[in-house]
């Protein structure tokens, strides 16, 4: 799938928690065929940008295009139709438990076509394969596997019915810097062949400065710029300045001052 | 967006040409495979697919194509796509190289084997099982002695908590399903006595079986559901969120912060509740007898006095305080034997219901044979 046009679009989004306002007129465009890094310092609502997009959480106000459709407007057959175009992944996996690896990627197809078993079990056995996992995983259980196997596990579930956006929650956190740098090129190249969007949430600099097209930064209650890398490192913004800059930046990218000048 | 189809358009250099257009993607694959399956076995001459009107290629339709292909190619056929566009290369070539099948589910032995291995594994847990109380019961005793030798490393603030959690707050449930059973004593008893106009002696049944037996086990079931059940999951939450290993990294013994207190607030708060349920079995019945059978309150009291030793009430007393040890100890090992997952602590807390219940009824069948012998 080529670029052209924005495959999400949020507008005057408000998320508010008691008293607490996390997002305030909020505005975020997501392009078909990008992949796109949502950073933030903790607390700045990430993870809630990122449910609310997926309907896990109702905004009090603001509007949320995906695929040019309103969600909040979408009849039920519609919001289902919606949700098979787009995968999730959540922080540890979230398969379940108490199917195997192959029986979860299968959940999704089971529910949603109309597949003969055979065809089921192939395809199956195919996404396993195309998420890097050996063969053997397939009829493993979630508790059997290590923190990356359940996330490729989990990353073939949410690419069980060929969506053309993939959330990703923190895919590399909580992975050796080896397997995340595994991970990311995982997702590169998944996004390539099969022509995804990626909207990804993370605090990986190596993932940013890796796979993502631009760069969405959440601070003060919305979205405070967007774009490529070379911008972020070109923003005065002290937070920016701070996060892109800071001894964590210079490791993930030595020669970043070099860059600048 | 146009569904996938697939047609024969007919001979062409001595081979035949498929064409295929349309969406080929997972929505479409169902019939396409069928419709596939159904035109194979007619080949024997060589075959290409022309993909050139095909609008739409995900994983699922190229994993199709390349099936298709390859299963020709194994029985002898010549096949190949043509009018391929670069992305659909892509996909296809993708598909090709996690050409990778696996199992979906782990091998399943055959049956009567698989009954006989679950049965042993079964005898085993218990034995297991069995195992550990035991010497978790060796663990709570050696660390009580510790703590009587210097008493101030016992906790008196979570012992004074947990007394009223699992005593002063069970005291509604407890107090209310006795007196009912005193009524339903009072009221099944009395219809079956006065068939011999014996329904004096209903007084006598009720405080026999209130005093003796029912009262006690049933406020230690009630207790073994509600804080039995309690203890394993606060310790199992503890334990998955690794605050049990991070007290013994900080020199804490979680035997004597967790369990010890847990173990006494129900040994000492147990008997307090058996008197209670004692009480309003009793009050119970005597409401029942009152309206019912016309047997005044101050008649009933009086048969009572006949109709009970002392014995009678110390029967039940004395399961108390061995009740609640054995509910307060399996209710902490199981919470201490939460692995570090969620669901295990849902597991354990059943387990520990049912155990707790169950060791309660032994112990007291075993009681009911030591006082049947002693002759009280």
């Amino acid at each position: 799938m080529s670029l052209g046009g924005p495959i999400i679009r949020i507008q005057g989004l408000k998320n508010q928690f008691g008293d607490q306002v996390i997002h305030e007129d909020l505005d975020l465009e997501v392009q078909a065929g990008e992949i796109l890094g949502v950073v933030g310092g903790s607390g700045t609502g990430k993870s809630v940008l990122l449910r609310t997009i997926t309907g896990l959480n109702k905004p009090r106000a603001g509007r949320i295009e995906v695929f040019d459709h309103d969600l909040a407007q979408v009849t039920p057959d519609e919001r289902i139709a919606l949700e098979q175009r787009w995968g999730v992944l959540f922080q540890d996996g979230a398969l379940f438990s108490s199917l195997t690896v192959a029986q979860n990627i299968e959940v999704p197809m089971k529910e949603h076509l109309d597949m003969p078993t055979h065809l089921r079990d192939e395809i199956a056995a195919l996404k396993i394969s195309m998420v890097g996992l050996p063969p053997e995983a397939g009829s493993k259980y979630p508790s059997e596997l290590s923190g990356g196997m359940r996330k490729r596990a989990g990353l073939a579930r949410s690419l069980a019915l060929d969506p053309d956006l993939i959330f990703l929650d923190e895919p590399t956190a909580g992975l050796d810097p080896v397997g995340a740098a595994n991970f990311d090129q995982l997702v590169k190249q998944l996004q390539k062949n099969l022509g995804l969007t990626v909207f990804m949430v993370t605090h990986d600099l190596d993932s940013l400065h890796a796979i993502c097209d631009r760069i969405a930064v959440l601070a003060e209650k919305r979205v405070l710029v967007v774009g490529p890398m070379a911008d972020m490192l070109r923003h005065g913004h002290p937070w920016l300045r701070e996060y892109f800059h800071g001894p964590r930046a210079r490791a993930a990218q030595p020669n970043l001052d070099e860059v600048i000048e | 967006m146009a569904d996938g189809w697939l047609k024969l358009a007919g001979i062409e250099n001595g081979g035949m040409l498929l064409q295929a257009g349309g969406s080929w993607d997972a929505r479409n694959v169902t019939r396409l495979d069928g419709e596939l399956r159904g035109l194979l076995p007619d080949f024997s001459e060589p075959l290409t697919f022309d993909l050139a009107q095909v609008k739409r290629l995900d994983t699922a339709g190229a994993w199709l194509l390349y099936r298709t292909l390859k299963d020709l190619r194994e029985r002898g056929l010549q096949a190949d796509y043509a009018g391929v566009t670069v992305e659909h290369a892509a996909m296809l070539e993708t598909v090709a190289a996690n050409d990778q099948p696996c199992e979906i589910e782990p091998p399943q032995s055959s049956s009567f084997i698989a009954i006989l291995d679950h049965l042993g594994g079964g005898v085993l847990d218990v034995l297991e099982e069995a195992k550990q109380q035991v010497a978790f019961l060796g663990l709570i005793l050696t660390t009580l002695a510790g703590t009587f030798r210097h008493p101030s490393r016992l906790r008196l603030v979570p012992l004074v908590y947990h007394m009223e959690k699992v005593g002063l707050n069970a005291l509604p449930i407890v107090g209310l399903i006795s007196f009912l059973i005193g009524v339903v004593l009072a009221y099944q008893g009395a219809t079956q006595l006065q068939r011999f106009g014996a329904e004096i002696f209903v007084v006598n049944l009720i405080a026999v079986s209130v005093l003796r037996e029912i009262a006690i086990l049933l406020t230690a079931i009630v207790v073994a559901g509600r804080s039995g059940s309690a203890f394993t999951a606060e310790i199992g939450s503890m334990v998955v969120n690794e605050e049990v290993d991070a007290m013994r990294t900080l020199g804490l013994n979680p035997i004597e912060v967790l369990v010890l207190p847990r173990v006494l607030a129900l040994v000492i708060t147990l008997p307090l509740l058996a008197f209670f349920a004692d009480m309003c079995g009793l009050f119970g019945g005597m409401l029942m007898c009152w309206g019912a059978l016309e047997i005044s309150p101050g008649l009933y009291l009086e048969r009572l006095q006949g109709a009970v030793s002392p014995w009678s009430f110390w029967v039940g007393m004395i399961k108390a305080p061995v009740f609640a040890f054995l509910i307060a100890m399996v209710g902490c090992l199981e919470g201490l034997r939460v692995t570090r997952s969620a669901e295990s602590v849902g597991q354990q807390t059943t387990r520990s219901v049912v155990t707790g219940i169950f060791l309660v009824i032994v112990v007291d069948a075993m009681f009911s044979i030591f006082f049947a012998a002693v002759g009280v």
